[in-house]
């Protein structure tokens, strides 16, 4: 806790914040970041053979071959999403199926049929980028100023 | 009668005619299983929506407990109920069916016991000769509104918590055999200044230890007073600082005694981090099994002190902390 936040609280309160910590299971950080590392990189690992597959027999170039590759997996969790089995595997793998675009594609998939039962306008189509929506807002964002400094830095090159 | 500072002595009696427990598919295979009158083996209860799921539990809650006391709807004066769902559609929804004179509550998870307080005050002041106190929740519907969509693959901490789908009713009346209500403390909102919205047995803790402690000053009693005393849902982790802030303050309960909803509903092996919570956990654990076991005389003096946190999913993003309260019910056979 940040110093800033812990001046606000009353000494009884901090002393009862501490002595709660003490007896809360941690979170077990090192079984999570092996199992992540497992499964996050099996994913990228069969994506990879995807990639290679589509180049080998559908006639695609290595720099093209990565959008069906991505379709297919998202494709695939969604189809997990819809069955109930990706949050248990979310469970158990944790980072490991967030960060890569399955769990993007789980954010919203998931939403979407949560909020189904609100009508298609305002349940699925308004709820659906609830939890990707700040992941392509900043996504976007902070691609425009990576792009504004790449120009920067070519243009002081050019010079 | 007020006694004390924040107690409720009940000198007329008030009986818990019937009471009912309704449980879905998770609790059919709980460690309670059979002290349920009814478990759906579907969470959708054929409805088109988990929101619509839950209102029809509490209201085949309140038509099982109606038919159990041998009297018709139109006979109960007052229906007392509350759930976890915005504006307290289900309990709302449900008293449109029912059509009984209504009194809606919030007190999140201890909703359960602030309904039995107020139905039995009702009922000791001959206000009423019959009146319902009813608490229902759905995991689907709870998850949905509290955290992340059910199907979304986020991991939890293993403090986290698994809310109860189920519903408990209890007729409480003015004349009749049962077990009698003969005391409640109603609590004060506790906050510690914990922000962790799955970590909810932390927050509500001393929330909890503060009830009961005022609940034996007010009453001048001491743990050996109860067969049992029941937290409503702190889970492993809020339970077991309840009982060392207790031991602390000299009114240690010995751990035989001291038990939590939470952690009796489900077995074991079920994967609910750190045990469950919901409106319906200690409302199905109180109206069912431990209602169960005073009947066979296992239990004679119990006090169920239902735990909430009073927080909202708006709150809790706007950094505010999560103020917590407790309810403690004495029942006696």
């Amino acid at each position: 806790m940040s110093s800033k936040k812990e001046k606000k609280l009353s000494a009884i309160q901090q002393e009862y914040q501490q002595f709660a910590k003490q007896r809360e299971p941690k979170r077990p950080v090192l079984k999570n970041c092996l199992r992540a590392f497992i499964v996050g990189g099996a994913i990228c690992a069969f994506g990879q053979i995807l990639q290679t597959v589509f180049i080998k027999y559908f006639g695609f170039t290595e720099e093209t071959a990565g959008n069906p590759a991505t379709a297919v997996i998202i494709i695939i969790s969604v189809l997990l999403t819809g069955l109930g089995v990706y949050d248990h595997i979310g469970q158990w793998a944790g980072a490991g199926t967030a960060i890569p675009v399955t769990g993007f594609a789980n954010s919203i998939a998931s939403a979407a049929i949560e909020h189904k039962t609100e009508g298609y306008v305002l349940g699925t189509g308004g709820n659906m980028f609830k939890l990707a929506g700040s992941v392509i807002v900043f996504g976007v964002f902070s691609a425009f100023v990576v792009t504004l400094i790449k120009m920067g830095i070519t243009w002081i090159g050019v010079m | 009668m007020k006694k004390g500072s924040q107690s409720w002595v009940f000198n007329n009696n008030p009986i818990i005619l019937a009471s009912t427990a309704i449980g879905g598919p998770f609790e059919a295979k709980g460690a309670l299983a059979k002290d349920f009158d009814v478990l759906h083996d579907d969470i959708w209860l054929g409805q088109d929506s988990f929101e619509k799921a839950e209102k029809k539990l509490l209201e085949q809650a309140c038509e099982i407990v109606v038919q159990k006391g041998n009297i018709k709807n139109e006979d109960v004066d007052f229906f007392i109920s509350g759930d976890l769902m915005n504006q307290i559609i289900t309990s709302s929804f449900a008293a449109r069916t029912l059509a009984i004179p209504f009194v809606g509550i919030f007190g999140a998870c201890s909703s359960s016991m602030e309904g039995l307080a107020l139905a039995s005050l009702i009922v000791d002041s001959n206000s009423a000769d019959y009146a319902i106190a009813a608490a229902a929740t759905h995991n689907a519907s709870v998850e949905k509104q509290f955290r992340y969509p059910t199907e979304y693959g986020g991991q939890k901490p293993p403090t986290a918590q698994w809310t109860v789908t189920g519903a408990g009713a209890a007729l409480v009346a003015s004349k009749g055999s049962g077990p009698r209500v003969t005391s409640a403390t109603i609590g004060k909102v506790i906050d510690m200044g914990l922000t962790d919205p799955f970590n909810m047995g932390s927050a509500m803790a001393p929330a909890a230890v503060h009830t009961i402690e005022t609940h034996f000053r007010d009453l001048n009693r001491d743990p050996s007073y109860y067969d049992l005393i029941a937290t409503g849902d702190l889970g492993t982790v809020g339970q077991s600082i309840a009982a060392v802030l207790l031991a602390k303050d000299g009114f240690s309960i010995p751990t035989e005694k001291f038990k939590d909803c939470g952690l009796l509903i489900y077995r074991k092996d079920q994967p609910v981090f750190a045990g469950a919570s919901g409106c319906a956990c200690s409302a199905t654990v109180t109206y069912g099994h431990f209602l169960n076991r005073m009947k066979k005389g296992e239990l004679k003096k119990i006090l169920v002190v239902a735990t909430g946190a009073l927080l909202s999913p708006m709150s809790y993003q706007q950094k505010e902390s999560i103020p917590c309260i407790a309810h403690a019910v004495s029942i006696e056979i």
